[in-house]
């Protein structure tokens, strides 16, 4: 019980400090290489929360497909010194104050509705990639959800190359 | 086997994770290290919603993850090509420029 505490926040405090390095660094790439410190420990925690593959589906999908994207975004945008210094010039440190007091107010209300769940444990049961595929696609109350996640990634995949489409060929006539 | 620890902690952990995600949305002017954090926030609602599903031992808190990953990648692929856009039209990553968006 305590073992398994001292486990779990281990890589929570991991993805704290991680998340924390993602929102204060003023280079670009350096923030996502954080952002990937802080999803890798999230995933380590889904594994001992008993959820394999979503842990899986954290490393392929979060960490694998959407950072890289970001990656990829932060090469063509080219980057370099002088967004450093813009970066500096935008992030004055009074600007923490009352982002934190908001912050800080939620944190206890937060906490507070928590606190009402005490005794409620996790309970330590793995719960493969079979039970969650016989729940999402078998018959069941998520067969609408999936058909309408697969109109969303192909608004998003039509919406994309829109957008990008337009950016590459007016880059082609600039050259 | 898997852990056994008092859903008040893995919660906790989900609400600090999201409270950070929202402290970077509001003080980041950089249209990147928004959407970095609009990650961050996404994530810590999934592991919210798995934390609902150790403590039942049903898939669904997984399957609900799905849906929050599913949602992230469609969110990212038009918002990263809306910052090549906005890069290209006002040569600056500041999101106040976006208000001069039209058409």
């Amino acid at each position: 019980m305590t073992l398994d505490l001292v486990l779990f926040w281990i890589p929570g405090a991991v993805a704290i400090l991680a998340t924390v390095a993602v929102i204060t660094r003023k280079n670009a790439s350096r923030a996502l290489i954080y952002l990937v410190v802080s999803l890798l420990a999230v995933a380590v925690i889904f594994f001992m929360l008993g959820a394999p593959f979503a842990a899986a589906l954290e490393v392929v999908v979060y960490a694998g497909a959407i950072v890289v994207l970001f990656l990829f975004v932060v090469m063509m945008l080219n980057l370099g010194k002088t967004s450093v210094m813009r970066e500096t010039r935008w992030l004055q440190p009074g600007m923490w104050i009352g982002p934190f007091i908001l912050v800080a107010i939620l944190a206890v209300a937060f906490a507070y509705a928590f606190a009402k769940l005490d005794g409620v444990e996790t309970q330590g049961e793995m719960v493969g990639p079979g039970a969650v595929g016989a729940a999402l696609f078998g018959p069941g109350p998520y067969l609408l959800a999936v058909e309408l996640a697969g109109f969303l990634l192909l608004a998003a995949l039509v919406g994309s190359y829109h957008l990008g489409r337009r950016y590459l060929e007016e880059r082609r006539e600039q050259d | 086997m898997a852990i056994e620890v008092p859903v008040f902690h893995v919660l906790m952990l989900a609400g600090v994770l999201f409270l950070l995600g929202l402290a970077g949305v509001l003080v980041r002017r950089n249209i990147m290290f928004l959407l970095m954090s609009l990650e961050v926030m996404m994530n810590a609602a999934g592991l919210a919603f798995i934390a609902a599903g150790a403590v039942w031992g049903q898939p669904d808190g997984q399957i609900m993850f799905m849906f929050i990953l599913a949602l992230a990648a469609a969110e990212v692929a038009v918002a990263l090509g809306i910052v090549l856009q906005i890069s290209r039209r006002f040569d600056t990553l500041d999101i106040d420029a976006a208000s001069d968006f039209n058409g």
